[in-house]
């Protein structure tokens, strides 16, 4: 820790709570951000139980909705959803039951949030993982080609490209491909579908692999054009940074060759701040991914919870939200142990 | 004050644009971002309001851009043009505002995660940690629809959300600021917390929070719009609703590209504005930067 102002991964608390190295410093460390995750999950549950209670005017009202009701069946609601009881047994009762992964009932589509929540996953997987895997990649790539040419051509077009890609919302960037090779605008016609993930007459076998892949094309390229941008500044800025470092000077000074101080050297240093940055970001992406999905109507989580948004429909609401959020308080602890496994800098020190 | 710091600080505000307006990219920002706030501030002086009153609307529906509307008209008949410019006073407003809200409360979070040492500071981190990871955009959206519409409720919202990067990052200044010999002298002197975070800490950490502030005017028009987009609105026309309506209008499908693409580049013209003059101010003001840009 020799800089004063360092990227925040490194001023953070796990930084400073290095002690032991090898298997056991290895062990504590991976209870210890377990014990952070499972905090931050408990904050979770206990913010989402208050803010939920902020909603004005009676609860059994507001996430029924629309339904009528008589009045013993508002008595009953009252009982079953617990609003008879104290708060603390009211929340008490609602952490009991989120950890049973009983999230409540919709009314508005008449069944368990759980349910809903389940069905939808799999899309939202499918087009944030695949969107993912080609922003990493491309992001990563170009990032390390930029810095590496660093005030060259590629270097200003590409900072320039993901600065403007940075600035777009995510939504408009969506309509923009919607109506140019969706709906197809002048001279180019509409080659992709705009809405859903599969042909009403979807086929088959294979065919409907490429069916739902036609359908992906759009909503991914949308998600990749935003996420990469980000990558590509981050991983530009952490090369950058090492090839000024003396080890460079070394291994070029030994006479190897360009390409393989790139690749043996200076890029596997600026990796691991980059993916780590990368999934303490992800919470951006899944932000991305609910105006993709409502864009394009995507049956994922993210349209799921716009819908529930716009009903509003909030046990849906609530549901939803739990769920991504506990979703990417996993994703970040699970890359914060392979960051601590994979970069022997952080476990030595 | 004495004249001489006067003096002093003149120069200092001299040379601090000299190396200002060594940064192209920051100048054209500054420009963009000068003709956006006269164009918010003059359009009740050149439009009436009432223009965006759909029982007044005078065009053609869905027409094209002709000479009497420059960018088309909306679903009921409205000007674009005269919608992007009221539009553009609430674009403008809510992100002024939310950033600066998100800077009070990252800014005292970060100075005071940086002087208390023991549990205050660890307390501190935790809950910033927490805004850090949670996705903020789904987090406003919930507080928004809950909290019911209105500006000030999308303000909070964009706020609350969006501060805990502003704490970490003023956090590892405060405690850089702290480990200077200067501290232990005031401290010896008996200077107590809050001096020494006032007089000290703060004027130091300062211009990166005047840096910081910028980028975050950027990202939270950006939310603004989103949230707008996504059906959490003020109530007010702004860039982001305008948006809202095109899409619930299928103008997509309808090619009527003059409803989606002027207010678009509005946002990314001034978020991309932002972003540049906050990252000139950064190279100007961060010692980190400095030099080696």
């Amino acid at each position: 820790m020799t800089a004063p102002i360092d990227t925040p991964i490194e001023t953070g608390p796990a930084a400073v709570e290095e002690t032991a190295a090898g298997p056991r410093g290895l062990l504590r460390y991976a209870v210890t951000k377990l014990g952070g995750a499972l905090l931050s999950i408990g904050m979770v549950i206990v913010a989402t139980f208050f803010v939920f209670r902020l909603i004005p005017g009676d609860p059994v009202i507001a996430y029924t909705r629309d339904v009528p009701l008589s009045p013993d069946q508002i008595a009953l609601l009252r009982k079953q959803m617990g609003l008879d009881q104290p708060l603390p047994q009211q929340f008490l009762d609602f952490v009991v039951k989120t950890l049973q992964f009983d999230l409540g009932t919709s009314y508005e589509y008449r069944r368990p949030v759980a349910e809903l929540i389940g069905e939808r996953f799999g899309p939202t997987l499918l087009l944030t993982g695949v969107g993912l895997v080609i922003a990493v990649s491309l992001g990563l790539w170009q990032g390390t080609r930029a810095a590496w040419n660093h005030g060259g051509r590629f270097d200003r077009l590409s900072t320039g490209v993901s600065l403007v890609l940075w600035s777009v919302p995510t939504f408009w960037l969506g309509l923009l491909l919607l109506m140019v090779f969706g709906a197809g605008i002048g001279p180019i016609p509409g080659m992709f579908p705009t809405r859903g993930m599969e042909s009403v007459d979807a086929p088959d076998g294979f065919a409907y692999v490429l069916d739902v892949a036609h359908h992906m094309v759009l909503p991914c390229l949308t998600l990749v054009a935003v996420v990469y941008a980000q990558y590509l500044l981050v991983m530009r800025s952490s090369l950058l940074d090492e090839i000024g470092q003396d080890y460079v000077t070394t291994a070029r000074a030994k006479g190897l060759r360009d390409d393989l101080v790139r690749r043996r050297h200076a890029v596997p240093n600026a990796l691991l701040p980059t993916v780590t940055l990368v999934f303490i970001h992800i919470g951006f992406v899944v932000g991305g991914a609910v105006s993709v999905e409502t864009v394009y109507s995507w049956p994922g989580l993210g349209l799921l919870f716009y819908e529930a948004i716009k009903g509003p429909d909030f046990a849906v609401m609530q549901g939803t939200f739990l769920v991504v959020c506990v979703a990417v308080i996993v994703m970040n602890t699970l890359a914060d142990v392979a960051y601590h496994i994979l970069d022997p800098r952080v476990r030595s020190t | 004050m004495t004249a001489i710091a006067w003096t002093r600080r003149r120069r200092a505000l001299g040379r601090f644009w000299e190396q200002y307006s060594r940064q192209r990219a920051g100048v054209v920002g500054a420009v963009i971002l000068v003709v956006a706030v006269v164009v918010a501030l003059a359009t009740p002086l050149v439009s009436d309001p009432d223009i965006m009153d759909v029982t007044k609307a005078t065009g053609e529906k869905m027409a094209p851009p002709s000479l009497e509307f420059p960018l088309g008209t909306d679903e009921s008949g409205r000007s674009i043009l005269g919608m992007i410019m009221w539009g553009s006073r609430v674009s403008l407003l809510i992100g002024f505002m939310s950033a600066l809200l998100s800077m009070v409360i990252g800014t005292v979070v970060g100075i005071a995660a940086g002087h208390f040492r023991g549990w205050v500071s660890a307390v501190l981190m935790r809950i910033t940690d927490w805004f850090l990871v949670l996705p903020s955009l789904v987090l406003a959206l919930v507080l928004s629809a809950i909290l019911g519409g209105g500006t000030s409720t999308i303000i909070l919202a964009i706020g609350i959300t969006s501060w805990a990067g502003t704490a970490r990052l003023i956090r590892a200044q405060t405690l850089a600021v702290e480990a200077r010999p200067y501290i232990e002298r005031s401290k010896a002197l008996g200077a107590g917390h809050w001096h020494i975070m006032s007089r000290h800490v703060l004027p130091n950490v300062a211009p990166l929070v005047l840096a910081n502030t910028t980028l975050q005017v950027a990202s939270a028009i950006v939310a603004e719009s989103t949230l707008a987009f996504l059906g959490a609105d003020s109530g007010q026309a702004s860039w982001g609703g305008l948006l809202r309506g095109s899409y619930d209008w299928g103008a997509a499908t309808k090619g009527a590209w003059w409803y989606i693409l002027p207010p678009g580049v509005c946002i990314v013209a001034v978020v991309l504005a932002f972003t540049l003059v906050g990252r000139a101010l950064e190279a100007v003001l961060n010692p980190r930067l400095r030099g080696n840009a």
